[in-house]
């Protein structure tokens, strides 16, 4: 029944997709144009192969930066968020330094990082930019989610004689849990995006975007390999967002 | 009055007022000045026009709001140390039902708050969901039932550490007609098996007659009480009583109780100058 289900519903985009890269296969024959300005699929796809250690290895990397960066950011964000509802004086504080920080471009912050902190031998400084902006989505959404509780719901608390404490963890942070999974959601894909960018930057000379670089003057079809292990990576940690959250609706029926 | 005899009543309201923004530009006097005693097992209704402090009355014998003035006693205590031992129970027009929790652990989380331990307080909860006819529910999620069937789950969840009293805020505001008449004969129901005594603000007339032993008018600018009528339908109402006499009496009695409230605040007015 649900095998059934999962047909129906993935055979439209399968067959468009199908469909693109059929009509992209003979644009590029029938026009005949040049591999350095547009491979064809076949061509990219026997470049993937041929160079799936190397596209393997710099995914890999990429990956890990992006991974470590999007849970140092999370864990920060959840903590900074928890503070600043708390505590009044530290949202003061807090957020103008956040939205502040924020609104610095990536072209600044990881060559000043990079400078600092041993950037021509570690990948600390591509970490911390992506926990930054990690940071600040998961920040503002949590945040949100912590005080955007209903009237009522409030109402109900005090009637009960409740503690901020337990309005804070029976009320507060389950309502912020579908917030965090809403930042996850577009955070995590956003790490591997800046994890990628990051690379531009100089620095370790390895990861997707490297790769991505070193191509750029040979034939597109090896650049293009490496966009297939970027794409592949950013979906991957879509997917395992979408997949946290609705475990964590599960779990939370039968608790 | 004596002391001895406010030991008794349900709640005690004396010399109520509140004033929102006091002393600011934008000031309201919402109570001007309000008492009301309750009894225990009385079913008394509030009623009135919008901003006749209906809602804030009910807010400040549930300690919700602090008065300006005036003092509120529940269940022969101060209403904070009422509020304290949860002495009541409360039900908003929005069931305000958590929608993370199943049905059960809505029910549960003022026992939880007491500390209970969970055997006794799923015992508590299979006792509230046969109250409310609800039996198989405890499993559910709050948006998978119906609207009528998430108030008496707010219900059974106001009820389930069997406070003396019962606070409701228009609680069947947001039903249709039908299922609002047959939550109405449900709530006496229950309040005939557990003896609660029951505080309910309304706008309609018909409810506030259908349940209560007396109807507590308001009227607005500032708030206040301009009359309370008491309607002797007898405890035993049911559908039938809708089609009683008596019932269409009181109706018209409340109805006018409503207007005499209009025509004093204009008399009132001329007598000033």
């Amino acid at each position: 029944m649900t095998t059934q289900r999962a047909v129906e519903t993935l055979w439209p985009p399968a067959l468009f997709g199908a469909a693109f890269l059929v009509l992209w296969e003979s644009v590029v024959r029938i026009f005949d144009i040049a591999p350095f300005t547009l491979p064809a699929p076949s061509a990219i796809f026997t470049a993937f192969v041929e160079r799936f250690g190397q596209v393997r290895e710099a995914t890999f990397e990429t990956g890990t930066n992006a991974l470590v960066g999007l849970l140092l950011g999370i864990v920060l964000g959840v903590l900074a968020s928890l503070l600043t509802v708390r505590f009044v004086q530290v949202e003061a504080l807090l957020t103008p330094l956040a939205v502040a920080v924020n609104a610095i471009p990536i072209v600044v912050i990881v060559p000043i990082l990079n400078n600092m902190l041993f950037g021509t031998t570690s990948q600390l400084p591509r970490r911390l930019m992506v926990m930054l902006i990690v940071f600040f989505v998961v920040f503002v959404n949590v945040s949100k989610g912590l005080r955007q509780v209903s009237a009522t719901h409030l109402e109900l608390m005090r009637s009960y004689a409740a503690s901020p404490t337990a309005i804070m963890y029976k009320v507060r942070v389950p309502n912020a849990l579908g917030y965090l999974f809403t930042a996850l959601k577009i955070a995590a894909p956003l790490a591997v995006i800046t994890a990628f960018v990051a690379e531009y930057f100089g620095g370790v000379q390895n990861g997707l975007a490297t790769g991505v670089r070193n191509s750029l003057n040979g034939s597109k079809d090896v650049t293009w390999a490496y966009v297939i292990g970027a794409s592949t990576l950013g979906l991957t940690f879509y997917l395992i967002s979408v997949a946290l959250e609705s475990a964590a609706g599960k779990v939370n029926r039968t608790a | 009055m004596s002391a001895a005899t406010d030991q008794a009543k349900a709640v005690v309201v004396s010399d109520v007022s509140m004033v929102f923004n006091q002393g600011g530009p934008g000031a309201v006097a919402a109570l001007d000045h309000v008492g009301l005693e309750v009894e225990p097992g009385d079913f008394v209704s509030l009623i009135g026009p919008s901003g006749c402090g209906k809602s804030t009355l009910l807010r400040v014998i549930a300690n919700l709001l602090e008065p300006t003035a005036g003092s509120v006693l529940v269940n022969g205590k101060s209403a904070h140390q009422a509020r304290i031992d949860q002495d009541y129970g409360m039900a908003f027009q929005q069931s305000g039902l958590f929608e993370w929790r199943t049905v059960t652990k809505n029910i549960e989380l003022p026992l939880e708050l007491k500390g209970w331990d969970k055997q006794r307080r799923r015992e508590r909860v299979s006792e509230m969901l046969e109250l409310v006819k609800l039996p198989d529910r405890g499993g559910h999620m709050p948006w998978e039932l119906s609207g009528g069937q998430q108030q008496r789950i707010a219900i059974a969840r106001a009820l389930a550490a069997h406070p003396p009293l019962l606070l409701m805020d228009e609680p069947f505001g947001a039903l249709d007609e039908m299922t609002r008449e047959h939550m109405q004969s449900e709530l006496l129901q229950i309040c005939a098996a557990t003896g609660t005594t029951v505080v309910f603000v309304t706008h309609s007339i018909p409810e506030a007659v259908y349940l209560s032993d007396r109807v507590v008018v308001m009227s607005a600018g500032p708030g206040r009480i301009t009359d309370i009528v008491s309607v002797d339908l007898g405890r035993d109402r049911d559908e039938d009583t809708r089609e009683d006499d008596t019932f269409y009496k009181k109706i018209t009695e409340v109805r006018e109780a409503l207007r005499g409230g209009e025509l004093t605040d204009s008399a009132r007015g001329i007598e000033d100058r």
